[in-house]
């Protein structure tokens, strides 16, 4: 035994010695290990140390005041709560969406995969503000259609509803491709054997999917239970800990109480993300390589797909609507009261002041794109093709960050990097807070571990020796990364950077702690305006951040089909 | 052309650690030269360690001891694209965005030769390979044949000092197989270049080498020319991986000069003396079914098998309490015995093989 960890040990010292010859790769491990250091586990062991210290009162006395006073419990409950309701409800939706649309011969298949890919592209409380303009007390169907004078949107109801719409997508997307593995010839044998279609479903597709709808549901029970923005907008007296954590810390500067509920969030998460990760995934049945080796025979029975057809197109008509809502909002005067057409809340974003938050997003947004696109890629190469020492710890916490709340890095942030470091009267490292800098870190942290997985799959799939070829032919580990690698994996790539500008436009619950008087951002200035009620001015905004993330979309893809042509 | 380069492997040992922490040595003390322009053969069954010799070769795996010497200069611990290799692969790995011409001219383009050279060297191979129409195509408009040229060529293409085959033909089917067989053989020998080529196919390696290196559980067994690995094994395992071989008792009756008489079941041959064995030892021997004289009339068997092939016409008959494998060449005209019949045989004395174990 101890002979093998001698060799181990040895073979490691071996690969770390010979990264002196491969100085573009040691210098990109450094760099990686740096960032994850610096921007995930300081700010994560300044919230842990944080949270002990109650000013000499005991180490465990933050924790024991969050749980004394009877409103922490209760917000506490709430957010498990709403993540079940809402994960439940997305999973059946999602699941209903994704079986229909593997097994059923219907049209308007694209219509579907285009209302997945809407979350992503909108701010995440686009949907909640047109639940307000839609159910709200002037709502165009609560008093529009119905003529109800106190409908009530804010609140739990209302939240599950807004989560819901938003998180489907995730479970979605995940089932169609689960369900896409299933080979066929398993349910014809069911069939064979003389089973109904029904009986079909729930003797062998549904058992098989039991797995895969647990991880949908964990997964979207994370990002239920970190979800900052709907609460904010539409939770009204129904406040989740993800909210609590902003208002201790911001508003009652109280980081003793604000970092022992961040604490709680977070194991809570991670431990549902452990769980998913290492245990749920691990049981599917589908096999992950295993290629399906025909064609399924699609349901084309009419008594079924028209139902199931129609239910889906009203449900889909209504997504959509959740989000043309915005931009028809934005031209209205004064939405339930006055529907007459105007540009006045367009006129009124157009002062310097109040458009330069759209400016400074998109440019810190542009500028974190290409930095997190590529390190993305080049952690996704480096975990799927290297060794190297640090990797499992590189590829544990850029996967784990996918799991830490929004709230909590912009939190730790704030902690950490508040203050200057250095040695002695040398400043190291000056206050970041309050920098660009600072929220570029942020955009690339929180966008990051999505590029990198997309990456490590894409990688995955392409044969090693195909970049061992170009290697064995004089190509250097760079020249093999920029020549082989990325054109390999361009969509990755690509789905990469459109991700993460969408992300970085779009983020609100990080960054929330790190706006300044200098750096206004979108998000933050849209939420301004939802608080003291300017829905006009708010849809506004919300309107030119999707058409500016549309129009980066288009560029990014045209840059990217220009760089390979200019290849060949 | 270039100058040709020598090979050498010194106690060259890769061991591998399991998930559960075992040590698995892959390649085990290997210690082997390849002469300048020598095409030399890694053969045995998988896992044996042939391909991660071939990837020490490469660069691809760094060896836990030993030395790896291209040109006298060791290269075990240099990165692949700083050594003077070019390889071929098993599932050809082009690259899929680039057109052949592109394929081919990669390396050299990363030397930074100016462009016209570049043309005129890609022209060149893509003449020798008859590839000259295929130069805008891009590897998923080939078949596999045409795949496995393009990589071929983009191998050779670099004049490197060693070439490195990884079962380059496996993919192929059958008869393109051979034709590319042949082909590879006539183009190294018109290059002149060091090769080596790992394959599990025995036929294959017959076809192609100066030299054989039979290894199994990372280590060699034996390393000889084709005619030596099959006439002369060392032991039972290369003697059953090359060809077939029955593999029988017998026992040293009385040692001559140069010559042994070796007593099997009370018939005696003199053969070849090729051990160390002295008389009385037992001993195990090998002959090859196409060795046996049919109709001769040291034993008599009866027969459990008989299939007529066409060429040759095979037996199998049971004798002593094991079972012989028995060819007959040209049965052509010739009376052959069925299954359950009689078959009287003798065994051509100079085609028996004393075993060393």
């Amino acid at each position: 035994m101890s002979d093998t960890k001698r060799l181990k040990f040895r073979s490691s010292m071996k690969t770390l010695w010979n990264l002196k010859n491969d100085p573009a790769l040691l210098f990109v491990i450094l760099f990686t290990l740096a960032l994850v250091f610096f921007f995930i586990l300081i700010p994560l062991y300044n919230i842990i140390m944080e949270s002990l210290d109650s000013g000499g009162r005991g180490i465990l006395q933050n924790y024991k005041d969050v749980f004394s006073r009877h409103g922490n419990m209760k917000i506490l409950i709430n957010t498990i709560i709403l993540g079940v309701t809402t994960a439940t409800i997305s999973v059946v939706v999602g699941f209903i969406f994704a079986y229909v649309t593997t097994y059923m011969k219907i049209r308007m298949k694209k219509i579907f995969d285009f209302i997945a890919i809407l979350p992503i592209i909108s701010p995440p409380f686009v949907v909640a503000l047109s639940a307000i303009l839609l159910f709200g007390r002037v709502g165009l169907i609560t008093r529009g259609l119905f003529g109800i004078r106190d409908a009530e949107i804010y609140g739990f109801h209302g939240l599950v509803l807004v989560q819901s719409l938003s998180f489907f997508p995730i479970a979605y997307m995940m089932l169609v491709a689960l369900l896409q593995r299933i080979d066929p010839s398993v349910e014809e044998a069911s069939r064979d054997l003389g089973a109904s279609r029904f009986k079909v479903f729930t003797s062998v597709t549904l058992p098989l999917m039991v797995p895969g709808l647990a991880n949908a549901f964990l997964l979207v029970f994370i990002q239920s239970i970190a979800d900052f923005a709907n609460p904010v907008v539409i939770g009204g007296n129904f406040t989740t800990v993800a909210v609590k954590i902003y208002q201790e810390g911001i508003g009652n500067y109280q980081f003793g109480t604000a970092t022992a509920l961040a604490m709680i969030l977070l194991s809570i998460s991670l431990s549902i993300f452990v769980l998913q990760k290492y245990y749920v995934s691990q049981k599917s049945y589908v096999t992950v390589t295993g290629k399906v080796s025909r064609h399924r025979d699609l349901i084309s029975q009419k008594s079924i797909t028209v139902p199931a057809t129609v239910i889906l197109v009203i449900f889909t008509f209504f997504v959509i609507m959740m989000y043309i809502l915005i931009p028809i909002g934005s031209f209205v005067k004064l939405w339930g009261v006055n529907y007459t057409p105007t540009l006045e809340h367009y006129k009124y974003i157009f002062k310097p002041k109040l458009f330069q938050p759209v400016i400074t997003t998109t440019t810190l947004a542009a500028i974190a794109t290409p930095v997190s696109g590529i390190l993305a890629m080049i952690i996704a190469f480096l975990i799927v093709r290297k060794q190297f020492f640090g990797k499992a710890f590189i590829e544990f916490t850029t996967i784990m960050a996918l799991a830490i709340p929004g709230t909590i890095i912009g939190l730790g942030y704030v902690i950490s990097y508040n203050k200057s470091y250095g040695i002695g009267n040398f400043t190291l490292i000056p206050p970041i807070t309050g920098t660009g800098f600072i929220i570029i870190m942020a955009f690339i942290i929180r966008s990051l571990p999505v590029g990198v997985r997309s990456g490590i799959t894409s990688l995955q799939q392409i044969d090693p020796s195909i970049e061992e070829a170009a290697s064995v032919l004089g190509a250097s580990s760079r020249k093999v990364f920029t020549s082989v690698t990325i054109p390999m994996i361009k969509n990755a790539f690509l789905n990469g950077l459109i991700f993460t500008f969408a992300r970085s436009m779009t983020l609100v619950s990080t960054v929330i702690f790190l706006i300044s008087a200098r750096y206004k951002l979108l998000t933050t200035s849209i939420m301004a305006q939802i608080d003291v009620g300017r829905m006009g001015v708010a849809s506004a905004y919300c309107t030119i951040l999707i058409i500016v993330v549309s129009i980066t979309m288009v560029l990014i893809k045209f840059l990217i089909s220009r760089i390979s042509t200019d290849q060949e | 052309m270039r100058e040709k380069i020598k090979v050498e492997l010194k106690n060259l040992t890769k061991t591998f650690i399991t998930n559960k922490n075992d040590q698995v040595k892959a390649v085990d003390n290997v210690n082997l030269t390849v002469e300048p322009g020598e095409f030399v053969c890694l053969l045995g069954p998988s896992g044996c360690g042939k391909t991660t010799t071939l990837r020490m070769l490469a660069g691809f795996e760094i060896p836990t001891e030993g030395e790896i010497l291209i040109g006298g200069k060791n290269v075990a611990n240099l990165t692949p694209d700083k050594r003077d290799t070019a390889m071929v692969f098993q599932n050809y790995a082009l690259f899929p965005h680039l057109n052949v011409y592109d394929n081919i001219s990669y390396g050299l383009k990363l030397q930074k030769l100016p462009k016209s050279e570049i043309r005129d060297r890609v022209d060149k191979i893509l003449e020798l390979m008859k590839m000259k129409d295929f130069a805008h195509r891009v590897p998923s408009e080939m078949s596999g044949g045409q795949q496995q040229r393009v990589s071929l060529a983009r191998a050779l293409i670099m004049e490197s000092g060693v070439l490195l085959f990884d079962e380059p033909l496996s993919n192929l089917d059958a008869k393109l197989r051979l034709h590319m067989r042949d082909e590879i053989r006539k183009i190294q020998k018109q290059v002149g270049i060091s090769t080596i080529y790992v394959t599990h196919d025995q036929e294959e390696a017959m076809g192609l080498s100066d030299k054989i290196v039979i290894m199994k559980d990372g280590m060699i067994q034996q390393m000889g020319s084709p005619r030596e690995i099959y006439q002369k094994p060392v032991n039972e395992f290369v003697a059953q991986f090359i060809g077939r071989a029955n593999i029988l008792d017998g026992t040293i009756a009385e040692e001559k000069e140069g010559t042994v008489i070796l007593d099997v079941h009370g018939v005696r041959y003199e053969t070849e003396k090729t051990t160390g064995h002295i008389e009385g030892d037992k001993v195990k021997f090998m002959i090859r079914p196409e060795s046996f004289i049919i109709g001769g009339k040291d034993f008599k068997a009866e027969v459990t098998k008989s299939v007529f092939m066409g060429s040759h016409h095979e037996y199998e008959v049971s004798l002593f309490g094991k079972t012989f494998e028995i060819s007959e060449n040209n049965p052509m005209r010739k009376i052959t015995a069925d299954t359950g019949e009689q078959l009287f045989f003798s065994m051509d004395p100079n085609s028996i093989h004393i075993l060393e174990k």
